[in-house]
């Protein structure tokens, strides 16, 4: 493998792609290019292409365009003309080299926030367009190579980390005895039919942050909430497979995770600090099923914090000291209207909280949404790089005095770790339930 | 040059609006099918509410994030569209044709307001013909048809202006007008100057997305 | 399962105290009554790391275990838990541990007439099944996906052939799983294997299974069918014939193929939980006749009513003339009984139990944490704070009734005539 040189910086080696590009003939692309359109679109791809009128508005809600100084291949519509306007008006007769690079663009300059849809004065989704895109390259073939072993990890296990039918009982169990050891009574109930809440996360928890699992626990107990965790597949909300376009995985593990629910006879999920699953969960998978809106409703741990707070059912001792700011996850904030119910828990919890700019439906992406973290180390630096803007606005927000980022969605948490790191910026990244668990009232 | 006024004034104008008219309904009418066979899913979120209120943020100038930040384009895209429907349709000259060919009587700019609107819109072509080029994110998304489609737009207006002012050979003008603005009509469903027809419905699924699903602003 | 003919239809009332054990365990878990609604039991703790079951008031044996879950009646009345000593697993059963110890024991499955009690399970990072404390001679890398044969004789499992490094998904896409019936893997390889299903007698296995990243089918006994599907879910085998039956997506939209075959004409928008019948001759499924509307359908034709949010829990009665499920719109849930809603909505409902002659139909359910029963659209006058599903007598007569009435375990026959009452 040679060393990609800084010139081009696209030539990266991922064997995803490379192999898979390898494997294309012009024929092939062109079948699957014109079976993707003709069969899996319709309207809203057609409208789209025709209405845009190339005025470019789109540019400046995009962080990589920002990012890159403004260099119009990274904005919404010059993504979308590098790819499927190609695809569309040559008839899907494009070169393999033209895949590879419209993988590139599609899995690792777009992050599918939506926010360029809040800056079209048509409402153009360009996020939409590029997920078609990744489409594509899906029954290419072409896919990288992180992302898609990712997929196929959700395909065998129902997780996104190929956490083992046994690991994940086990590791629950695990985590409940630790928490005994601090709260003699605490329970991780186990498949109990019947409880109110089912309590979901993503396979990383288990994997790397068992103390996450710990803290959701204790806030469990403390709250008294009548809430369990399967023992079988479905616990997982995570879905890589929506962010490959491998849809019919993502119908798959969506599926699993609502019967799940359904088996276990609870009235609501709740879910960990997670923005994609959100929106797998919310958005996607459900509609991919069949369901306009999902079976049961999903509470986004923003969501249930807040009301766990503003019910009383748990008391902060002291508040966190440190002034913090708060970083919105497009999924949940873009895609579900949570900003206002964590701006409420932060100030609950916290003695400072320091808005950066833009907030809310406006802020900025943190780079490693839409799948794109998950393309994994040989593209960690196109999503640092092409996320200047964030370290700007972040360091800004720092000058003002912000110490610590709540940043309540797990990719934002690692993407932002590595622009903190990478333009040193020195903030501590926290989620909102570290906080809730340093500053609860907990039993003595 | 009588008969050619004759010409693109009667039977080309007729066929010209039927284009418009007939291929707008056409359009629409396709894309409502198109819904129903391939995405019927889209109706399930529609709202009017939310419809309406994206729709209203973004015919307003300055009401959303990204006219603020474009002031100067915001005040040109705005006085070009409104000038763009107003002078063809209250033109004072337009309005007895409308009287003459429909029956259908309504108010009228004065022609030196006409006139100033006109200019407007030619200076907005302009600008909107400079930001194209200059502008290295426009100009990378900048195809052949979208000169074409400013040049269609501009055209009605610079031979209007110049028959108004009677500069060339007015009757030449004259005719050249109409047929400009017959183009113009008949282009509008088949070209990308269908963003007139679509946008509202465009604008009104991502307003119901947001406001419906996603509990956000889409502005 | 245990003769419910020779159970206590006559006593009208028994009642086992169980706040009691609140006083004499650090803490009790949520109790679970036996079918035949003479035992109730729950997992306590007796010291730091000290647990042991409950039943009626009597601790469970002489062990106590380091750690007890999933405790569960098994359908003829066992007293079944995974159990943990000395940091060794296994299934306990009224009390006494299987005498083979596992690295990790899951996902217990049982017989409909309770013979047959299976898990996975894990030792030394392989993965296996264990019938009845039996695990199979083959060890394999990794298992997903467990079913237990309808008889309780026979286990299978998804497994894995070919290792294959995280990261390798060229390797992986080439195929690297495989069913395996009782320990023994088909030759065949696949990309993915979930849902497997154990013919009636035992001797076939069918799969859904995923050729390559696209192309998906059925695959009995290793073999796949001709025809490729964009996908499929879980297939279910014909309780008479052996034939195979599965939802299956072509073009966007779902159907029923059996055997390959198309078997219903129209399709839909999504379908799955396909059932038999118990004669056979009928099948049902729930399905999405249009985007966002799910019901039942019976033979390819669906109900009228539609709903809105979920369709779940479906059930033939036991002559195949009806079917019942449960609908939910906006939170509620409601019964429905061959398309017919009932009026009562509940903040939960449990599947809908048909006496023998198919003619009553009840079901538990609950609104505001209050349990109770509705018999044929009608509500049982009392409450609880716990219940489980009802049971008829086998004449159809009397329902046995079970629940926690204030801190007590409630034994009750009520017959049927005086349900609604
Ligand atoms: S990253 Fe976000 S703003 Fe940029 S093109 Fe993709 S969806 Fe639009
Ligand atoms: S803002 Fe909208 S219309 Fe303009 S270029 Fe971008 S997508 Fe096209
Ligand atoms: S990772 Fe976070 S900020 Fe980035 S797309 Fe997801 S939710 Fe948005």
């Amino acid at each position: 493998m040679a060393e990609p040189s800084k010139q081009e910086k696209t030539a990266v080696v991922d064997d995803g792609i490379d192999v898979g590009v390898s494997r294309l003939t012009e024929e092939k692309i062109q079948s699957v290019i014109n079976s993707v359109i003709d069969n899996e679109t319709g309207v809203r791809l057609k409208t789209y292409v025709e209405t845009c009128i190339h005025c470019g508005l789109c540019s400046e809600a995009c962080h990589y365009y920002l990012s890159h100084d403004k260099d119009p291949h990274y904005s919404p519509v010059g993504k979308v003309k590098q790819t499927i306007w190609e695809m569309i008006r040559k008839k899907g007769r494009v070169s393999p080299e033209f895949i590879r690079q419209a993988a590139i663009i599609a899995h690792t300059q777009c992050n599918l926030c939506k926010r360029c849809a809040q800056y079209c004065p048509f409402g153009i989704d360009i996020a939409y367009m590029m997920s078609i895109v990744r489409r594509i390259i899906h029954r290419l073939g072409v896919t990288p190579l992180y992302i898609q072993d990712t997929a196929h990890s959700h395909s065998v296990t129902m997780n996104q980390m190929w956490v083992k039918g046994d690991e994940w009982p086990d590791t629950l169990q695990w985590q409940e005895e630790e928490a005994q050891a601090e709260i003699p009574d605490l329970r991780i109930p186990l498949e109990k039919e019947g409880a109110d809440i089912m309590y979901s996360v993503i396979a990383p928890e288990p994997k790397f942050q068992a103390q996450l699992l710990y803290q959701a626990a204790v806030i469990m107990h403390v709250a008294g909430v009548d809430w369990t965790m399967p023992a079988s597949v479905g616990w997982d909300n995570s879905d890589m497979a929506m962010y490959t376009g491998d849809n019919e995985i993502m119908g798959r593990i969506k599926r699993a995770h609502f019967e799940t629910a359904e088996r276990l006879k609870v009235k609501k999920i709740v879910m960990g600090e997670c923005g994609h699953a959100f929106r797998s969960v919310y958005d996607m998978g459900n509609r991919w099923l069949g369901w306009s809106m999902p079976p049961f409703t999903i509470v986004h741990a923003i969501e249930f914090y807040y009301d766990l707070i503003k019910a009383g059912r748990i008391q902060i001792a002291r508040k966190f000291k440190p002034p913090v700011t708060l970083h919105d996850p497009c999924n949940v904030v873009r895609g579900a209207g949570l900003g206002e119910k964590a701006r409420y828990v932060a100030h609950a919890l916290c003695e400072t909280v320091i808005e950066m700019y833009p907030n809310r439906e406006h802020n900025y992406c943190c780079c490693a949404g839409g799948g794109v973290i998950n393309t994994g180390p040989p593209f960690k630096m196109a999503r640092v790089e092409g996320n200047r803007v964030k370290a700007e606005q972040l360091f800004e927000t720092k000058t003002k005095g912000a110490e610590v980022l709540i940043a309540p969605c797990h990719n934002c948490h690692s993407g932002l770790e590595d622009i903190v790191h990478h333009y040193e910026i020195g903030l501590e990244i926290k989620f909102f339930s570290d906080i809730i668990y340093e500053v609860m009232e907990k039993p003595a | 040059m009588h008969s050619f006024y004759n010409f693109v004034s009667g039977p080309l104008a007729w066929i010209a609006f039927l284009l418009f008219i007939g291929g707008s309904i056409f359009r629409i009418g396709r894309m409502l099918v198109l819904v129903a066979q391939k995405e019927p899913f889209i109706f399930t979120y529609m709202s009017w509410r939310y419809s309406f209120r994206s729709i209203l943020h973004w015919i307003v100038p300055f009401a959303t994030v990204n006219w603020r930040r474009q002031p100067v384009l915001t005040v040109v895209t705005f006085a070009f569209h409104l000038c763009l429907l107003a002078v063809p349709v209250f033109l004072l000259a337009h309005a007895v044709l409308w009287e003459d060919s429909f029956g259908i009587r309504w108010w009228s700019l004065p022609d030196t307001l006409a006139d100033t609107l006109t200019v407007i819109v030619i200076l907005g072509a302009v600008f909107f013909l400079v930001r194209r080029i200059t502008r290295p994110e426009v100009r990378f998304v900048t195809s052949a048809s979208d000169y074409v489609i400013l040049a269609i737009v501009s055209a009605p207006f610079i031979t209007g202006f110049l028959a108004y002012h009677q500069w060339f050979a007015y009757p030449l003008m004259m005719g050249l007008h109409v047929l400009a603005g017959d183009i113009m009509l008949a282009a509008i469903p088949f070209t990308r100057l269908s963003h007139m027809i679509f946008s509202p419905f465009t604008r009104a699924y991502m307003g119901s997305e947001f406001g419906k699903v996603r509990h956000a602003r889409d502005w | 399962m245990a003769d419910p003919q020779s159970w206590d239809w006559e006593t009208r009332e028994k009642k086992i105290p169980l706040d009691a054990w609140k006083t004499e365990y650090r803490w009790v878990e949520e109790p679970y009554a036996s079918p035949d609604g003479e035992k109730v039991a729950a997992v306590v703790n007796v010291d730091e790391g000290e647990f042991t079951v409950c039943v009626n008031g009597e601790a469970w044996g002489e062990t106590v275990f380091d750690k007890i879950w999933h405790l569960r009646f098994s359908p003829d009345g066992r007293l079944t838990a995974l159990v943990n000593e000395m940091g060794e697993w296994t299934m306990a059963i009224d009390g006494e541990a299987w005498e083979n110890k596992f690295g990790y024991i899951w996902e217990p499955h049982y017989s409909a007439d309770g013979s047959g009690i299976a898990a996975a399970v894990q030792q030394d990072m392989q993965y296996a099944m264990v019938l009845n404390g039996e695990p199979w001679e083959t060890m394999f890398a990794n298992m997903t996906y467990f079913a237990l044969s309808p008889d309780g004789r026979h286990t299978a499992g998804a497994v894995q052939v070919v290792d294959v490094d995280s990261g390798e998904i060229h390797k992986f896409q080439e195929g690297t799983f495989t069913a395996a019936l009782d320990g023994n893997a088909w030759d065949t390889r696949f990309v993915n294997v979930w849902n497997l299903a154990i013919s009636p007698d035992g001797v076939h296995l069918a799969a859904e299974v995923r050729l390559n990243l696209y192309d998906y089918t059925i695959a009995v006994d290793g073999v796949p069918w001709d025809a490729r599907y964009q996908t499929v879910w879980a297939p279910v085998f014909h309780p008479l014939t052996g034939g195979v039956v599965a939802p299956v997506r072509e073009k966007g939209a779902w159907t029923l193929a059996q055997d390959g075959k198309p078997l219903w004409k129209r399709t839909f928008v999504q379908l799955w939980q396909q059932m038999f019948s118990p004669d056979g001759q009928r099948i049902a499924a729930i399905v999405a006749p249009k985007y966002g509307r799910w019901t039942v359908a019976v033979d390819g034709e669906p109900w009228p009513a539609t709903f809105g949010k979920l369709v779940t829990d479906a059930v033939f009665s036991p002559d195949g003339r009806k079917v019942a499920a449960l609908a939910k719109d906006g939170e509620t849930f409601r019964v429905v009984v061959d398309g017919q809603p009932w009026s009562d909505a509940w903040d939960m409902a449990w599947k809908p139990v048909f006496g023998p002659d198919g003619k009553d139909v009840v079901a538990k359910v609950e609104k505001d944490h209050r349990y109770t029963y509705s018999l044929n659209n009608r509500v049982w006058r009392g409450t609880a704070d716990a219940a489980w599903d009802p049971v008829f007598s086998p004449d159809g007569t009397r329902l046995l009734l079970r629940t926690v009435e204030s801190g007590q375990y409630v034994r009750r026959v009520v017959p049927v005539s005086e349900m609604a009452g």
